[in-house]
């Protein structure tokens, strides 16, 4: 048996990524982390997730760069801030989770058909678009872009029951005024 | 500010439209008639922070800008609008170097915003404006022998409210009691349902909801009631493939606590969106009669 490496050589950490970190999450007290574990106990995904939150900031807080960006985790917490409002040295560990998942995908780190980034980015350009979210149109964005064709037909008896208790509808939902909408997407960009 | 102007979020025209449909005439039943905020947008969830912060919090304010111009405090009804509205007014009001350029950018694009607006739900609004008393005294149709397991589910309760606990809240609890119901002892009120998770990866989803129906059940629960659409939405669908899944029968009724309420204050039936439930609302109407339809 092949005895593999498992620790890592200091090179290959980024001296960077906590500064970056603490900033695109708002969270600057990171570092001060005392590896209590409050928040992996808190956390009601812990169990599915291959990094728990207290092993995640503890990789945030050293430069595991890599092992952090392409975690499972991320893309697991739902935000229910269980962990934040616990957490004993007051660290935003949600907003890490978020920042951390803007990360990946700005970076492209991720399984390009994993439906949850997938989500997330679709439902943004609807909404950057139409200004409002349309349930229907969403969802089969969702299935097309992650290629879950069948998930996609096992669904439709579903959306059959939500349409006949008129809780689904065809109509593509938009505000009114969209070209403020667009207005302002634009002049975000030129403020950066 | 004074008054409120109603801020329906997405869900609340589409998937959980009996929400509306029940908040509405509650509201007016209890002195507030609300109206809809004009030509609001979508608050852009958990999903637009996920993907651009600076956006996500600009588009929450043009609500904001919308609301203020009424000279009006928003009343949000969705959880997830709820906390991702008041995530942003605080932010945007923070005077930081990257909450300024966004208040710059919604000048320029017309929709100018002073930071005068406050973020409420309406149970807050229900216990702390109006008063359990006050809405103890309107109860017509006392929901005597009910028993409810109050699920308030996390963005209600954190990590910004302040008017109840992030752990073990109360206040949906009382308002029910104060309708008539038992509130039995729910210790997952509020755990997480998984979000959007029931859609992207179920069998965690699944679990996780199975979790919660499973503890209402144990604690002699009739029914689950709920303050937030996509908690409302992932524990009814998802029962069927529970019981199949876990040999287990957990299926209960899972309303918004507003078609209760309606319901004991003497709001007809028919105009609390009851017939948008998709598990069979029977066991139910056999607990409290007809429901009192006329
Ligand atoms: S709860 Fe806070 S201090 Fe404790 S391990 Fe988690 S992040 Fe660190
Ligand atoms: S916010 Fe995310 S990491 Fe924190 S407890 Fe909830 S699911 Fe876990």
């Amino acid at each position: 048996m092949e005895i593999q490496r498992k620790v890592k050589y200091e090179e290959e950490l980024d001296p960077n990524f906590l500064a970056e970190i603490k900033h695109l999450s708002g969270s600057e007290n990171i570092d001060g982390c005392i590896q209590c574990g409050t928040c992996s106990s808190s956390c009601p995904m812990s169990i599915y997730m291959d990094y728990p939150p207290r092993k995640i900031i503890a990789m945030v807080k050293n430069g595991f760069r890599d092992e952090a960006l392409r975690s499972f985790t991320i893309w697991l917490c739902p935000s229910c801030y269980a962990c934040q409002v616990r957490c004993p040295s007051q660290i935003k560990i949600t907003d890490v989770m978020y920042a951390l998942k803007r990360k990946a995908i700005e970076t492209n780190v991720f399984p390009s058909r994993f439906a949850i980034p997938v989500l997330d980015r679709e439902m943004s350009r609807l909404i950057a678009k139409y200004g409002r979210n349309s349930e229907l149109w969403l969802i089969l964005r969702l299935y097309l872009k992650s290629r879950h064709f069948l998930t996609m037909i096992k669904m439709a008896p579903l959306g059959l029951k939500l349409m006949k208790t008129g809780r689904m509808s065809l109509r593509r939902e938009s505000i009114k005024n969209k070209k403020q909408m667009k207005a302002l997407l634009n002049a975000l960009k030129e403020e950066t | 500010m004074s008054g409120y102007i109603y801020y329906p979020g997405c869900s609340l025209k589409g998937n959980s439209r009996s929400y509306e449909e029940s908040i509405l005439p509650v509201f007016k039943e209890v002195g507030l008639p609300l109206q809809e905020l004009d030509d609001w947008n979508c608050c852009g969830a958990t999903a637009y922070f996920s993907v651009d912060d600076t956006m996500a919090a600009a588009i929450c304010g043009r609500n904001l800008s919308l609301a203020e111009k009424t000279g009006k405090d928003i009343v949000a009804p969705c959880a997830g609008c709820f906390l991702t509205l008041k995530k942003s007014n605080a932010f945007l009001t923070s005077r930081q170097p990257k909450s300024d350029k966004i208040l710059r950018a919604l000048k320029s694009a017309g929709c100018e915003y002073h930071g005068s607006v406050k973020v409420k739900h309406p149970l807050e609004i229900l216990i702390k404006d109006i008063g359990r008393e006050a809405i103890k005294s309107k109860i017509r149709r006392p929901l005597s022998g009910l028993k409810v397991a109050c699920y308030y589910g996390c963005q209600l309760v954190r990590p910004y409210t302040d008017f109840d606990d992030p752990d073990y809240p109360t206040t949906l609890d009382s308002l029910m009691e104060a309708a008539g119901a038992t509130a039995v002892d729910y210790v997952a009120k509020t755990r997480c349902c998984g979000g959007s998770l029931t859609g992207t990866i179920e069998e965690v989803g699944l679990r996780l909801n199975y979790i919660l129906l499973k503890e209402a059940k144990r604690k002699g629960a009739d029914c689950v009631v709920t303050i937030c659409p996509l908690c409302q939405f992932n524990l009814e669908i998802t029962q069927g493939k529970m019981v199949k899944k876990y040999k287990d029968d957990v299926r209960m009724p899972v309303l918004y606590f507003s078609q209760l309420l309606g319901l004991a204050l003497g709001i007809d039936k028919a105009d609390l969106g009851f017939s948008r439930s998709i598990v069979p609302l029977k066991p139910l109407w056999e607990k409290i009669g007809n429901g009192g339809a006329r």
